[in-house]
């Protein structure tokens, strides 16, 4: 049995809903409010979520619909108000000192005074890896992200799109199973953006990982996932969850197939029936 | 170079700079000491055309205002023509307050560092501590100086330690100040990435806020080591003239010698200028290092 099929079996067995082994992510009603000075503000109101290993799962929704605090609420850098949630079966903050999953934030977030090399290094001299180790996986991730021949060279010469990369080759060098991505691309180019997003999902089929992905973005929401969480605002809330039966390798060409433009229309109608659109 | 290339450098605006304060100095001593120079000209009973009074002004013993080319000997006199070894030159008395300058100095940013490290990672420590630390340079340091060295004094403590006390009492807060700011400097994401990875705070500290600060650290000990001189000069003052620049200044004001008292000036500003420079470029190297400069 392939990489491919066990997972395509523990997909199936995860949302028939036998093997909660294969449960990365579980909440129930969870709830997170911030006190402001203008009053509270609901950023998660009941929010139900299951997410299976193997899935790869977007997050998509209009501003201040609370898709980047579930995910910042799974990674442990906000506290639920109410509510439970696990995370490879413990609580969020064990999941994180167990350095279980890798983080990419909206910016690539590189350390200026290290080179693109040094900062992949950053999070295993964290974790204490010895330098042989921590060589092999900066060389292993980098290529994987198509920057090898980079390492050495320092953030600010490299375009956006490829600090970016390198910030996705410091998440995966972690070698978490699970990997949540806040808008990563958010701040790139179209034609940028297209490119690594066939390289995320070439890389998510070989690799075998959980992947939260948090867009705004229809068409990439639909060409990357499995599952697409429909999000709307005030208070923050889970609209809809459409399943994405695309097959798990993706051309740019899907785009044009009748089933992907059906999911997208499905997607817009969900955003416009929770009032997405409502002041904007 | 053509003369219009030449009319638009960066040496032109500085040498206009330098005439132009030269000839309001040649008028400001000229100006001073005409009042002097009559009354002695009346006592003596000497008649002059003014063109003799104006140079009389300038080639007095003792003016109220030395002119530039009197100040211009007397360092010529007391650095290149004195050996370096004795009382009478400059570069001798140089030297004393630069040692004292440069060990303040070290204390101070040491100090000024571990304040600051201190202050970010203990949240009572800024409200208890900074308020001192800013009250402590509302003390005149003139006050606070005779004090420091009449007391170590006292303990048998002479010399170099004193001086270099003061110096580190001006400079460590310049360096508290821009550290405390340096460390804080990373922005939210840049914290977050490292509890991802949950970093231990000291972990934090040194792949984090230490190499943020830098920039900081380096404009901090800019002000610092100026201020480090100033404190070694004033240090000087209460120890009975023995020796440095701070004692040229005031041997030269018990005598009256003015040309000293300036000459004595300009070095310490020299002095200044030099150390700043110094840590100009070790910001400079610093930063290359750490692939920071483009």
């Amino acid at each position: 049995m392939t990489d491919t099929e066990a997972t395509a079996a523990a997909r199936g067995a995860g949302s028939a809903g036998e093997g909660s082994a294969f449960r990365v992510i579980e909440a129930r009603d969870l709830c997170l409010t911030f006190e402001t000075n203008d009053g509270p503000v609901h950023a998660l109101s009941s929010v139900d979520l299951t997410v299976d290993r193997g899935e790869f799962v977007s997050f998509i929704g209009p501003s201040g619909c609370g898709k980047t605090t579930l995910l910042r609420v799974i990674a442990d850098l906000e506290q639920p108000t109410s509510g439970s949630i696990s995370v490879n079966g413990m609580s969020p903050e064990e999941a994180r000192k167990a350095r279980a999953y890798g983080y990419v934030f909206q910016a690539a977030a590189l350390y200026p005074w290290r080179t693109i090399a040094g900062n992949v290094a950053l999070p295993l001299e964290i974790m204490g890896l010895d330098k042989a180790e921590r060589e092999a996986r900066i060389k292993r991730n980098l290529e994987l992200v198509n920057l090898a021949g980079f390492e050495r060279k320092f953030p600010w010469q490299l375009s956006g799109g490829m600090q970016q990369r390198a910030s996705i080759a410091r998440a995966l060098a972690v070698e978490p199973d699970l990997l949540l991505m806040d808008e990563p691309f958010g701040a790139l180019d179209e034609i940028v953006r297209d490119h690594l997003n066939e390289q995320l999902n070439r890389l998510w089929d070989r690799t075998n990982k959980t992947v939260i992905f948090v867009t705004h973005s229809i068409p990439e929401a639909v060409f990357l996932s499995t599952k697409i969480v429909v999000m709307s605002p005030r208070p923050g809330r889970v609209h809809d969850v459409i399943e994405c039966n695309l097959p798990r390798e993706r051309t740019l060409d899907i785009r044009e197939t009748p089933e992907f433009l059906e999911i997208a229309h499905r997607v817009r109608d969900g955003l416009r029936a929770g009032h997405a659109y409502d002041d904007e | 170079m053509t003369t219009s290339d030449f009319l638009h450098s960066k040496t032109a605006a500085v040498l206009t700079v330098v005439l132009v304060l030269l000839c309001i100095w040649y008028a400001g001593a000229v100006a001073l000491n005409t009042p002097f120079q009559r009354d002695q000209d009346v006592r003596d009973k000497v008649e002059r055309s003014t063109g003799d009074f104006v140079t009389a002004t300038l080639n007095q013993k003792r003016p109220v205002l030395p002119a530039p080319h009197q100040v211009a000997v007397e360092i010529w006199q007391t650095t290149v023509e004195k050996k370096v070894t004795s009382k009478r030159s400059l570069v001798y008395h140089a030297g004393i307050t630069l040692s004292s300058t440069m060990l303040g100095f070290l204390i101070g940013t040491v100090l000024g560092i571990v304040l600051a490290a201190a202050i970010i990672h203990v949240e009572s420590l800024e409200r208890s501590l900074m308020p001192w630390i800013i009250t402590s340079q509302t003390i005149p340091i003139l006050a606070i100086a005779p004090m420091v060295i009449v007391v170590l004094n006292a303990i048998g403590v002479s010399g170099l330690i004193p001086k270099a006390m003061i110096s580190t009492y001006l400079s460590f807060f310049p360096v508290t100040v821009g550290v405390v700011k340096g460390l804080r400097s990373p922005d939210p994401m840049q914290l977050d990435l490292m509890r991802t990875y949950s970093a231990s705070s000291f972990q934090t500290f040194w792949k984090l806020r230490w190499p943020s600060s830098i920039p900081f650290l380096f404009t901090s000990m800019k002000i610092a080591i100026a201020a480090s001189l100033v404190g070694a000069i004033v240090g000087e003052l209460p120890t009975g003239a023995v020796a440095g620049l701070g004692a040229r200044l005031l041997a030269g004001s018990y005598y009256g010698q003015t040309v000293q008292i300036w000459s004595a000036l300009l070095s310490a500003a020299f002095l200044a200028a030099m150390l700043v420079t110094i840590v100009g470029f070790a910001d400079k190297a610093v930063r290359r290092r750490m692939g920071m400069v483009q």
